[in-house]
């Protein structure tokens, strides 16, 4: 019975291993499952979800599959005497109110409403463990058919409160596919780290010395090493001003992650698309800027090139000379920008915008095409990926 | 079996995954991982289940520097180097300057030990690699010696992370895994009696309230934990701070007293203050 539900895991995106389902299993045998299936859940959480990243995708998963084994609300009215949850319902219903549900199909038809609206509100509420609470503008508040109604009747069943577990949700918003701080970009930033000792060996190495000569029976033996530093190298382009305003917020937790974790960090804004020149401070901007063939030729080729842009523009301000909207362009900017990653084969274009509306501009079309589909969402896991692809 | 169940401690609520996970762990003789935000308890886990289960505890702190190597043990070449130059006849066993590390003591323990491994994302990203064997096996090879030492009990492993590094795949692979959420209201109040019994009702509830709703403030660089919720009841009681004050703090939306126990970032608590002060002008009183 397990096995497709870890099939199902796996293709949900999870990379749940055979070790973890036997694991699993094991557990099971010795009987820590016990009876209960919010046992159950608990422990198949604990033994196949390594990531806190993936357990709302876990929960969602864990509700899908064991809905039509276990209970969807319709099975739970034969738990629970359905006079007395009926009861209570009417209770607080006005003779009004209970035409209207008589008028939508009665009970039954209005539970399975409720249920199909409980799963939508998952989709679309914030934190969505509220269960219908959030819903003040749900039928069901307006009808007085408060939670607490509903609820009491279902704390009757075991079974009822086990799926409440996983349809809280709780996890939510540890998506990682979440805007977060600074903190966080640094962390992912950090794995583009590279130690290296680099130049002369000037330093005395302590530890190897002592090691060698104590291994050499005490005959001095002097090691030295070249200091270590992290060596990877970073030019960072911005866009700035315009539709990328929105994004300034996470655009700048970007920018001072980046500031404070690399060393060698050069950094030049544009606007909207690179052309002849870029600039260092946004307010010369028209007086100090720097050429970017300089830069070209300046930065070696093992700088990492990173673009910070929304990529929402009109497509002639890429292919056609002139099409800036700032000046008079003498080159196109796809053939400045392709100069650039001559120059600096390693680079990414992070976008700020969500992956879901690239496809409707047809200028972040082009320039997916350009950077050869190396654009990445910036999202904490879209920079893990971005990062992968400079390696 | 009844004796090895962890249910939580008189001074540590563990809610029913947790339990689950931390059964899990002890039943299969396998690591448990716990991350979660700072100051929720994930070191005092180690603690509260070795004394529930009534075990010997070991901790090994991990600091950026730690290598795998010093938990299992270290060679003293230093001090075999000062004794042969001063003739002592030491030196001609090497076993002698094997230093035990945190692991072989445990490996070595008359009963099964529990072992915390501290915040192991703060050492080098290999670290959790170079005890793949160890941890599955429960053995490793002194190579000085040429000994191979093996764990007398399988020791209850807990590992906590904050996250700063992403675990290898095999080492997760091996680990039963526990998130410690926020707890909500009812848990906390819960929490809190535990550390503070005779805790006045009305202060626990007004101090709650006004503790979720600084953590509810958006865009907090730090929010105030578990722990820091503890410190700061402690302070309100060697106060002596009435419960109508934290009332009163909160009808007209003003800063809660001694608010430096939760919040410690000076930038978090300008953005209060701030938040404080617009809302004061929105409502006057």
């Amino acid at each position: 019975m397990l096995i497709p539900f870890f099939y199902m895991l796996r293709e949900g995106g999870m990379k749940t291993s055979i070790t973890e389902l036997l694991t699993l299993l094991e557990a099971m045998k010795n009987g820590l499952a016990g009876q209960s299936v919010d046992d159950f859940y608990y422990l198949a959480r604990a033994s196949l979800v390594k990531d806190e990243a993936h357990l709302d995708r876990f929960d969602r998963i864990f509700g899908a599959y064991f809905k039509g084994v276990e209970d969807s609300l319709a099975d739970l009215m034969q738990d629970i005497p359905e006079e007395w949850l009926r009861h209570q319902a009417e209770l607080s219903l006005s003779e009004e109110e209970r035409k209207q549900i008589e008028a939508m199909g009665g009970f039954e038809a209005l539970m399975k409403a409720l249920q199909e609206r409980l799963d939508e509100q998952d989709e679309r509420h914030e934190g969505g463990n509220r269960w219908i609470g959030t819903a003040g503008t749900s039928p069901f508040g307006a009808y007085g058919y408060n939670p607490e109604g509903v609820r009491m009747g279902q704390q009757g069943s075991r079974n009822r409160s086990a799926v409440k577990v996983w349809d809280k949700r709780d996890y939510r918003n540890l998506d990682d596919s979440v805007e977060l701080g600074t903190r966080n970009i640094k962390v992912a930033l950090r794995r583009l780290r590279k130690f290296a000792r680099e130049g002369a060996a000037d330093q005395l190495d302590l530890d190897d010395t002592i090691d060698k000569t104590a291994r050499n029976a005490g005959l001095l033996d002097i090691r030295m090493v070249p200091e270590r530093h992290n060596a990877v190298k970073v030019l960072l382009c911005l866009d700035i001003g315009g539709s990328m305003d929105d994004h300034v917020r996470i655009c700048e937790e970007m920018f001072s992650a980046a500031r404070s974790e690399f060393k060698h960090l050069e950094y030049f804004y544009f606007h909207n698309f690179i052309y002849e020149s870029l600039w260092k401070d946004n307010r010369r901007r028209h007086s100090e800027k720097t050429p970017t063939l300089d830069i070209a030729h300046k930065y070696g080729s093992d700088y990492k090139l990173i673009f910070v842009g929304d990529a929402t523009m009109s497509p002639y301000e890429i292919v056609y000379a002139g099409g800036s909207v700032e000046h008079w362009n003498e080159e196109p900017g796809a053939i400045w920008i392709k100069r650039l990653l001559n120059t600096f084969p390693k680079s990414v274009w992070l976008n700020p915008e969500p992956k879901e509306r690239w496809d409707y501009t047809p200028s972040t079309k082009l320039i997916r095409e350009i950077m050869d589909d190396r654009m990445y969402p910036l999202t904490i896991a879209g920079l893990d990926d971005a990062i992968k692809a400079l390696h | 079996m009844a004796d090895n169940r962890f249910t939580g401690t008189s001074s540590y609520i563990a809610t029913d995954d947790l339990m689950m996970a931390v059964n899990a762990a002890v039943t299969l003789e396998r690591p448990i991982l716990v991350k979660g935000e700072p100051g929720t308890g994930k070191t005092q886990l180690a603690v509260e289940v070795a004394r529930s289960l009534g075990r010997p505890l070991h901790e090994w702190h991990i600091k950026s520097t730690t290598k795998a190597q010093q938990g299992l043990y270290e060679y003293d070449a230093v001090a075999r180097l000062r004794d042969s130059q001063l003739g002592d006849d030491r030196v001609h066993d090497i076993g002698n300057y094997i230093v035990r590390g945190k692991v072989w003591e445990a490996f070595e323990s008359e009963e099964q030990p529990v072992l915390l491994i501290d915040e192991i994302d703060k050492a080098d990203i290999e670290f959790p690699n170079d005890l793949l064997r160890e941890l599955d096996r429960m053995e490793f090879y002194v190579y000085e010696t040429k000994k191979l030492i093996t764990a007398r009990h399988r020791p209850i492993i807990v590992i906590t992370s904050n996250n700063e590094k992403e675990l290898p795949d095999a080492f997760l692979r091996r680990c039963f895994f526990h998130y410690i959420k926020f707890p909500d209201k009812d848990t906390m109040a819960q929490i809190v009696n535990v550390h503070f019994p005779d805790l006045k009702k009305n202060l626990l509830r007004e101090a709650l309230d006004a503790f979720y709703k600084v953590r509810d403030v958006r865009g907090l660089k730090k929010k105030p934990s578990t722990s820091e919720l503890l410190d700061w009841i402690k302070l309100l009681l060697a106060e002596d701070i009435p419960p109508e004050k934290l009332r009163g703090a909160e009808s007209r939306n003003a800063i809660p007293p001694l608010y430096g126990a939760l919040l410690k970032n000076e930038q978090d608590v300008h953005l209060f203050e701030q938040l404080v002060f617009l809302d004061r002008r929105a409502n006057p009183q």
